[in-house]
């Protein structure tokens, strides 16, 4: 439901600033001699924080936010998004592994197939081709080195 | 007039092969990036701003505020050929616009949408050549309580204009303040909220922020539609165009206010989006065919259309005059700067005269290229539209975790990506603003840095903001903007009451 929505968003802020005014108070939200301190200035914007999502959260378990109680996302809608982070977060975590070019390749070519329902030739050509599209514009025109992954399976082309 | 030979100087600069190519390069790009569902203007420029690392500042400037025009003018491709925004600022261009292309006139209506846009920013242009250096000059004056006034004032201002909860607007906006807190204080040399983990030392980096928020969590967003295209094909032929060019003179007054309402939402940080609503609001109030809007009126497609790109123009002038953007994607271009060694400020018209006459410029002559080029090439990106999303989203996740990487050439950058993917995705749907979140995470390390001088200056004395006429009066206006949603409430009860009382009487 989007209140309950509302309430834990709310609630995660509400502790963000509270961990954001306590560590700054931790570095110091005094004045010392030669100034405001390093925390002066979060200190206080942690509060806020902390306050204006206080006053949101008493109003979503009041039940006076706008949405009310229309659900958040469908069970069907969620599913279409986790469709796209899971693979997201795995193809970040190739980046990690393997490099961007190899990892963009497998990426694309697994979400057409998977997603858009694409033959996988035509899916792996695409991909293929954007991978190597990307080499040639970052690696080799404009010298802006992408990660290569801590397996680097692509070392054998020297760049 | 001292403007009209900087002016010229500033095309000496801009009209070089290698710009003129950049700035078509620019807004082909950015009019793709206008068409394409999950990349927009802020976005779209901070992928691309790794491109331009190894050129100079005044190219690479050309080159990205072009993207922005390409953008500006590709919002309204899809909404009237598919019925779908594809700028926030355009969906007002859907009311209209759609209907006419269903009747068949989508050629007129993307006319009269391209060049109501054109004019909007030529107007914006305009006033920014004329305007901007005399804010510059007068902004000379300011000390750090002065900045930190109109700081104080640009983010008040989201919250006496935004529609949502204020409460909410303050929290994003905060949230931004905080994360741009993270890392090392430059007064200092202390670190914090880096809770002993060192690679935040560098601080959160903002354009992995407006890769994640606005792009990633766009896709989310799109995914959850389940997008299917299906769209009116148009062509537009030299008829057609001198056919609707004929018609425009006659809504003359309709255009006039649009560059009004757009102008002085740009500058304000209001932004193109509201501007366009509220353009379209009034046009459609004061049009003597009021009645017919949303039936397919060329008018209402001309107002939204005109004070986006009014707005979006403008907002181009306190970030060249005073260092404050007015919309997030003059945020991004702001962060530019800074990476390419300028500092933004009202020193910029002194120190670098090439560069912000060459950016003035070329905004005069991206403007007329992307005229040329949306009305020749429409069914070219309408095109793109129909290449099916399972494609691009993909493709545009791979080059936003680029942009994101590139920055800082760190992997840790690209988590954080992701993660604003997600926290943009709950944000929209929840309705926190994302604009006043990235203005506060470009803009807070200088707002602090300001109000600390300040406070120094004055030995910890906040009356020091209230100290002569000029910040007193910022600060108050600020505070007004702050507490404008209680102040209207206020307001209309007292009218109501006065009203009631004023009926009672007679």
């Amino acid at each position: 439901m989007t209140r309950t929505m509302e309430i834990i968003v709310a609630a995660v802020l509400l502790s963000f600033g509270a961990v954001v005014a306590f560590d700054s108070y931790r570095l110091g939200a005094q004045w010392a001699e030669e100034g405001p301190q390093s925390g002066y200035f979060p200190f206080y914007i942690g509060i806020v924080i902390g306050a204006a999502s206080l006053v949101t959260l008493v109003q979503a378990v009041l039940g006076k936010a706008a949405g009310g109680n229309k659900s958040f996302v469908e069970r069907e809608q969620f599913k279409l998004v986790l469709a796209v982070l899971v693979p997201a977060a795995l193809y970040v975590l190739g980046i990690q592994w393997i490099g961007i070019y190899v990892a963009s390749a497998i990426y694309i070519a697994v979400f057409m197939v998977w997603l858009g329902n694409y033959s996988w030739l035509k899916s792996v050509a695409l991909s293929l081709a954007v991978s190597a599209s990307l080499f040639v514009l970052f690696e080799v025109w404009f010298k802006v080195p992408l990660p290569k992954g801590a397996f680097d399976p692509l070392s054998f082309l020297g760049y | 007039m001292e403007e009209i030979n900087a002016l010229f100087h500033g095309f000496s600069v801009a009209l070089t092969p290698f710009n003129l190519l950049l700035m078509f390069i620019g807004i082909t790009l950015g009019v793709i990036i206008g068409v394409l569902p999950g990349l927009g203007g802020a976005n779209g420029i901070a992928i691309l701003l790794p491109l331009t690392f190894t050129m100079s500042p005044t190219s690479a400037i050309i080159m990205l505020s072009c993207i922005y025009w390409g953008a500006l003018f590709g919002g309204a491709i899809t909404s009237v050929l598919f019925n779908i925004p594809g700028e926030p600022w355009s969906v007002a261009t859907t009311f209209d616009g759609y209907p006419m292309a269903q009747q068949g006139r989508a050629g007129e209506a993307l006319t009269g949408a391209f060049t109501s846009s054109f004019i909007g920013a030529f107007v914006a242009v305009v006033m920014i050549t004329f305007l901007a250096p005399l804010v510059a000059r007068f902004a000379l004056q300011f000390g750090p309580p002065e900045f930190f006034s109109v700081y104080f004032l640009t983010f008040c201002s989201f919250v006496g204009m935004g529609k949502g909860s204020p409460f909410k607007i303050v929290a994003a906006m905060m949230l931004g303040f905080a994360l741009a807190a993270v890392g090392m204080d430059t007064m200092t040399g202390r670190l914090r909220l880096t809770f002993g983990w060192n690679e935040l030392m560098r601080g959160v980096e903002f354009l992995c922020a407006v890769s994640g928020l606005f792009g990633i969590g766009e896709i989310l967003l799109s995914m959850e539609e389940g997008l299917s295209f299906s769209g009116k094909s148009a062509k537009i032929n030299t008829k057609v165009v001198i056919e609707t060019w004929a018609k425009l003179p006659q809504y003359w007054l309709t255009l006039v206010r649009s560059c009004l309402i757009g102008c002085w939402m740009g500058i304000t940080p209001g932004g193109a989006t509201p501007a366009s609503f509220m353009s379209y609001g009034v046009a459609k109030r004061m049009s003597k065919d009021g009645t017919k809007f949303g039936n397919g009126q060329l008018e209402g497609v001309m107002a939204p259309e005109t004070a986006a790109h009014a707005a979006g123009t403008s907002a181009l002038l306190p970030m060249i005059s005073l260092g404050i953007p007015g919309s997030p994607t003059a945020a991004v271009l702001l962060g530019g700067l800074l990476i390419w060694g300028l500092q933004p400020g009202p020193l910029l018209f002194v120190e670098q005269k090439d560069f912000v006459w060459g950016l003035i410029a070329s905004m005069y002559l991206g403007n007329i290229a992307g005229l040329i080029i949306v009305l020749t090439c429409v069914p070219l990106f309408a095109a793109i539209l129909r290449v099916p999303f399972s494609i691009i989203a993909p493709i545009i996740i791979v080059i936003c975790a680029i942009g994101a990487y590139t920055v800082h050439n760190a992997m840790l950058d690209i988590w954080f990506m992701l993660m604003f993917g997600v926290i943009g995705y709950v944000f929209k749907k929840l309705d926190y603003p994302m604009a006043p979140m990235v203005l506060a995470l470009v803009l807070g390390d200088r707002a602090e840095e300001n109000f600390r001088n300040a406070i120094k200056g004055s030995e910890g004395d906040l009356t020091v903001f209230f100290s002569n006429w000029l910040v007193g009066s910022i600060m108050a206006l600020g505070l007004v903007m702050l507490f404008w949603p209680l102040l209207a409430r206020l307001l209309s009860q007292l009218s109501t009451r006065l009203g009631a009382a004023a009926r009672r009487a007679p």
